[in-house]
């Protein structure tokens, strides 16, 4: 094992339902089977796809609304997202219901600041002549976003370039955080440098704060196996 | 789980800082996230989502509705079958009169060529013959079922089923998303039971796995199409023929879902009883279904695949089957002294030995079973050429003495007997228990022999036949 990896691993993460599958075989140019329905990437799809004569692994993760329910679903997503090393995060959004799909992606924004947002059904807004302002929306994320309509093939081109864009560090994307109330984030301004001592730069402090106020211990499970003895990185597909 | 000294301090400090707030701080954090999605949402789409007319709502209120929802589903389940019935005849057809004039034409060239009679009988009247029979029979439903249900998957019907059907899963004691999973069998069992990862509890996915059987995969629809055509069918005039075995193709779908559901609340009342996990299902929006694209990725993902794999199968076989059917043990051939073993107990099912063997060689894959059973029959008698549904007419009622007893029985077999090898090897992957896949084949076989046994003596009690 070389101690750095030639190849960017990108996660592709999003609500059930907006066209995840369909982006990703798109961009792959596999067949994983797709279908207007939901659940039905149960586990991750591991793909490539060649830019700019570079090899990239697509990973599907599966649809989840959010990162905090815990269910089987979500606990995959987050453990890749959080400790799978993702050299960038794709989240798709649906076009067509925007303020449903950003939960998803604010939450993972806190995660990790290397994320592009894919609006996609793009084709679909347009049909219902919804607008969405993808510069303002970019600017109150923090974070690149692009709009495609992967089933048309739409916008790929330039997602693929803002991917590579922020794999490469040529954009660094500051996320806009979500700021909580004020004895949220007094409790969290406590814990943070608590978090730091202990785990340094594994997790991003802030949100491993969030999670341990609210008393997520399946988190703290996955950090402890993460830091025990063996190092396996419980994501599910390994 | 236990953690380590510094995460369970960690662990502590969170508790002491939230102190006994944590529902609430959970609370207030759910909240300010989803009010910042809510006002960054508003202020990037224009204008807010608020569509004049809500057509997917008004759609769902007429295909979820407690009056239509049923009426449509059937009538939807009915249109497909009769499109398939219909339209997969003339093409069976051709393909038959094709593919078996060049059988002829075979047989001319082995004459010719002075091939000793068993080499031309091997070849043949045992691989090429159950070839033929497998693509002209099997192809033409498959080429047009398999688009058909992938329209209604990618328009976004088939959550709208499991809307449909939730309360019956639910009372079953199952998850409601076993309706979903259940769709998925239509197209093959092996793929169903993939499917069923989608449940999250253990206890509910095993009992989706174990009665996904229950409905007809694409290996059987043909035969079940067949046998109705014929012996349903055949009964009514020509203008309705299509008609009623459309209708009956249907009934047997409806009664295996019946089953699917007994067998599920069984299931959930003895071997696996347990808590029932709620769970929210989300009827996506309706997509206008890329046309093109569906036909092609079903006909060149699907429907070839399923064929090549009935294929392989089927040539193996088909020699197989022709050497057991012509090497002799005493006076009788080996295929013929088996069926004779089995013919005792399967004439109590409303079956006949032969029958029941070609269910039994036809394990590898369902769709093997009917060519199986004709070779099975036609080696035995005269060479015949079994060019048309009429002429497997003859074969199986003038010569073999069946009733429509018999093509019943044999069609409820086809519904409720062991998965075939396939769907078994993907049970033990995705269960990884033996245990469990000797049940899923143990269930749907007892199941299958009680019903016909039952129907057998019913019907010939009452003096109906």
């Amino acid at each position: 094992m070389g101690s750095t990896r030639k190849e960017p691993v990108i996660a592709l993460a999003g609500n059930p339902n907006t066209g995840k599958s369909t982006l990703f075989n798109a961009l792959t140019g596999l067949r994983q089977h797709t279908g207007n329905w939901p659940g039905k990437t149960v586990l991750q799809t591991k793909g490539s796809y060649i830019y700019k004569g570079r090899k990239y692994t697509l990973v599907d993760l599966p649809g989840t609304y959010s990162l905090l329910a815990n269910s089987l679903e979500e606990q995959v997503a987050r453990d890749f997202i959080c400790f799978g090393g993702p050299d960038a995060t794709i989240v798709v959004v649906d076009a067509t219901c925007l303020e449903r799909n950003l939960n998803l992606a604010l939450q993972i924004t806190e995660i990790t600041a290397k994320v592009v947002v894919c609006v996609n059904l793009i084709d679909e807004a347009r049909r219902k002549k919804l607008k969405i302002d993808r510069e303002k929306l970019s600017c109150l994320l923090g974070v690149p976003v692009v709009t495609t309509a992967a089933r048309g093939g739409e916008g790929l081109p330039q997602l693929l370039n803002l991917v590579d864009q922020v794999v490469k560090g040529e954009i660094r994307p500051q996320p806009r955080l979500v700021q909580y109330d004020p004895e949220v984030e007094t409790a969290v301004a406590k814990l943070v440098p608590q978090v730091k001592a202990v785990l340094g730069d594994l997790v991003n402090a802030r949100w491993l704060s969030l999670r341990l106020l609210e008393g997520d211990l399946t988190l703290i499970e996955a950090v402890e196996k993460l830091t025990g003895k063996n190092k396996h990185v419980p994501c599910g597909w390994c | 789980m236990e953690f380590s000294t510094p995460l369970r301090r960690l662990v502590a400090t969170a508790e002491e800082v939230a102190g006994r707030n944590q529902e609430k701080i959970r609370d207030s954090i759910v909240k300010s996230i989803y009010l910042t999605a809510e006002n960054i949402a508003h202020a990037t789409a224009c204008p807010k989502v608020e569509k004049s007319i809500d057509w997917d709502r008004k759609i769902d209120d007429i295909l979820t509705s407690p009056v239509w929802g049923f009426p449509i589903m059937f009538a939807m389940l009915a249109v497909v079958f009769w499109v398939t019935i219909t339209g997969a005849n003339y093409p069976s057809e051709v393909l038959a009169t094709g593919l078996f004039w060049l059988e002829d034409r075979l047989t001319d060239l082995f004459t010719a060529m002075q091939a000793p009679g068993w080499l031309h009988g091997l070849l043949v009247c045992g691989v090429y013959r159950s070839l033929a029979w497998v693509v002209s029979v099997m192809l033409p439903p498959m080429a047009i079922f398999f688009p058909l249900f992938t329209l209604l998957e990618d328009a976004g019907y088939l959550p709208r089923i499991a809307f449909n059907l939730d309360c019956f899963f639910k009372k079953a004691g199952t998850h409601g998303k076993q309706a979903l999973t259940m769709c998925m069998g239509f197209g093959c069992n092996a793929a169903g039971v993939i499917a069923c990862r989608i449940i999250e509890s253990p206890r509910e996915r095993l009992i989706a796995t174990l009665t996904n059987n229950f409905v007809p995969c694409n290996g059987r629809f043909p035969t079940l199409i067949a046998l109705a055509t014929i012996f349903v069918g055949g009964s009514v005039a020509l203008s309705l023929r299509s008609m009623v075995a459309t209708l009956t193709v249907t009934g047997l779908v409806v009664f295996g879902i019946a089953v699917t559901l007994f067998v599920s609340w069984l299931l959930a009342k003895t071997l696996l009883k347990g808590e029932l996990s709620l769970f929210a299902l989300e009827l996506p929006p309706y997509r206008i279904p890329k046309v093109g694209q569906v036909i092609v990725r079903s006909v060149f993902d699907r429907t070839l695949f399923v064929l090549a794999r009935a294929v392989l199968v089927a040539a193996p076989a088909g020699g197989i089957i022709w050497l057991f059917a012509n090497i002799p043990v005493g006076e009788m051939s080996l295929l013929a002294t088996f069926a004779g073993w089995l013919d005792p107990f399967a004439r109590h099912l409303g079956l006949d030995g032969f029958i029941l063997l070609a269910f039994i060689l036809g394990l590898p894959a369902n769709e093997i079973v009917l060519p199986i059973l004709i070779m099975a029959y036609v080696s035995g008698g005269a060479l015949m050429e079994l060019d048309s549904l009429a002429a497997l007419r003859h074969l199986l009622v003038d010569q073999h003495g069946w009733t429509w007893l018999t093509a019943l029985c044999t069609m409820i077999f086809s519904l409720c007997h062991w998965p075939c090898g396939t769907t078994l090897f993907t049970i033990r992957r995705e269960q990884r228990s033996w245990r469990w896949t000797i049940i899923a084949a143990v269930i749907p076989t007892v199941i299958g022999c009680g019903v016909c046994l039952l129907l057998n003596y019913l019907v010939r009690g009452l003096g109906l036949i």
